[in-house]
């Protein structure tokens, strides 16, 4: 868990029910990923994992950002702290980018 | 400062610099001998009286109203102190141009709030959609509002004062790696649109992202803006405008200049000189010296891109 935000000071029944809640999403398989967006880049940009892995991104920049895949996945717009998860179920290469800062590019490579 | 001539050579660079120093949140233009001129910021009594005999506009831009991050908590609050500096202009422009990033996220109440602070002026408002306004699962909010008239994603021209003024969209159909778009449509259409034009005519094209290259590695420039520029090129006089950038930057080329207005909202570092284009962080006591638009004097032989940093509080 992360340190407890302004937000959720006060809140602490809500937290402990929002943890109990979130925990066993986020530790359902060892193997699932982070990708954290800060200052305009996707880190890593470059992932290789197994097929059913499920990849979360996190945008944690003050601008808001999205995580496209042409024909494969396309995030909402994503605020900050905002989140957006694909389960990879085929074996490949997907390149991916943010639709609106088109410079800021990543790879996952699903073997 | 009044007696100030801004296009006398003989004026020192310190002393251009000190007639851009006031606290501004637009650009005023004027449109004499055929010739758009910044005239400087608008609650300059220069600008004011310079303004008077011929048609004048102004360029604001990138209010993301809804941002509330700490670069700035309340945009919405530093639009209205913007508006209200138009308001209290002895001499109304003729209209104003807003080149995009109106919203931060979009949303309904994002345009309803803007369009309650930006209708105060009381002047026509002609828009540009950022790609911030583009957000919507439908992309319908922008469209509705201010898209009427227009083409494709918003693209339209008009005529004022003698000026042919040409509004582009190069925020849609962003594909990776690239920088801003135009498509082939609209420059189609931009070809179409001059074809016949008098080469005296004065151009101003205005869009969100700059149509000339200023930083790509930020994404700060427009694919295929060369396309446009060739379209232009052969005109007398012509003025490009953007936003996105957040910060004031000129280059003149030939007949063309080229120019980008500060925001609203919140201040963007220069290129390269922070890890990201992300919103800049001042002291309070700073932010609304690097809000608004500082005006740029034209100098019509200097060849080489002007990034103007420059105080505007003081
Ligand atoms: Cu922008």
């Amino acid at each position: 868990m992360k340190t407890p935000n302004r937000r959720d000071i006060g809140f602490g029944f809500g937290l402990v029910l929002a943890a109990a809640i979130l925990l066993p999403a986020t530790h359902a398989r060892a193997d699932d990923v982070e990708v954290h967006i800060d200052n305009f880049v996707f880190q890593p940009a470059e992932l290789k994992i197994k097929v059913g892995t499920t990849v979360t991104w996190t945008n944690r920049d003050d601008i808001p950002h999205t995580v496209v895949s042409a024909g494969k996945f396309r995030s909402k717009t994503l605020d900050t702290d905002d989140k957006f998860s694909f389960t990879f179920t085929n074996a490949g290469d997907y390149k991916y980018f943010c639709s609106l800062h088109p410079h800021m590019t990543g790879m996952i490579k699903v073997e | 400062m009044s007696g100030h001539d801004h296009g006398h050579d003989g004026v020192s660079r310190r002393k251009v610099l000190e007639c851009m120093t006031w606290a501004g949140t637009g650009v005023l233009w004027t449109v004499t001998g055929g010739v758009p001129r910044s005239l400087g910021i608008i609650d300059s009594a220069q600008a004011a009286t310079a303004a008077a005999p011929g048609m004048s506009f102004l360029q604001i831009s990138d209010s993301h109203v809804g941002f509330d991050k700490p670069a700035n908590p309340n945009a919405l609050g530093t639009l209205e102190e913007a508006i209200n500096k138009i308001n209290a202009m002895p001499a109304k422009p003729s209209f104003m141009i807003h080149t995009g990033d109106i919203t931060h996220l979009s949303k309904a109440a994002e345009f309803d709030n803007a369009e309650r602070i930006i209708s105060q002026s009381k002047l026509d408002v002609h828009y540009v959609p950022g790609e911030h306004d583009f957000l919507d699962e439908e992309v319908k909010f922008y469209r509705e509002r201010y898209g009427r008239g227009t083409k494709g994603a918003g693209w339209y021209s008009f005529d004022a004062g003698g000026v042919h003024f040409i509004g582009l969209v190069n925020v849609v159909d962003l594909k990776a790696g690239g920088l801003g778009n135009l498509g082939a449509e609209q420059l189609a259409w931009l070809e179409d649109d001059l074809r016949g034009k008098s080469k005296s005519t004065p151009i101003v094209l205005f869009a969100h992202i700059p149509v000339w290259t200023v930083y790509p590695e930020w994404g700060w420039g427009t694919e295929d803006g060369g396309r446009a520029l060739e379209y232009v090129k052969g005109f007398g006089s012509v003025t490009v405008l953007n936003g996105h950038i957040h910060q004031v930057m000129q280059k003149v080329e030939g007949n063309v200049t080229f120019h980008t207005a500060r925001s609203t909202a919140f201040p963007q570092p220069a290129p390269g000189a922070a890890r990201s284009p992300g919103p800049m962080k001042v002291e309070d006591a700073k932010l609304r010296a690097m809000l608004g638009v500082a005006s740029i004097n034209f100098k019509q032989n200097e060849q080489r891109l002007a990034i103007i940093d420059t105080p505007l509080q003081g």
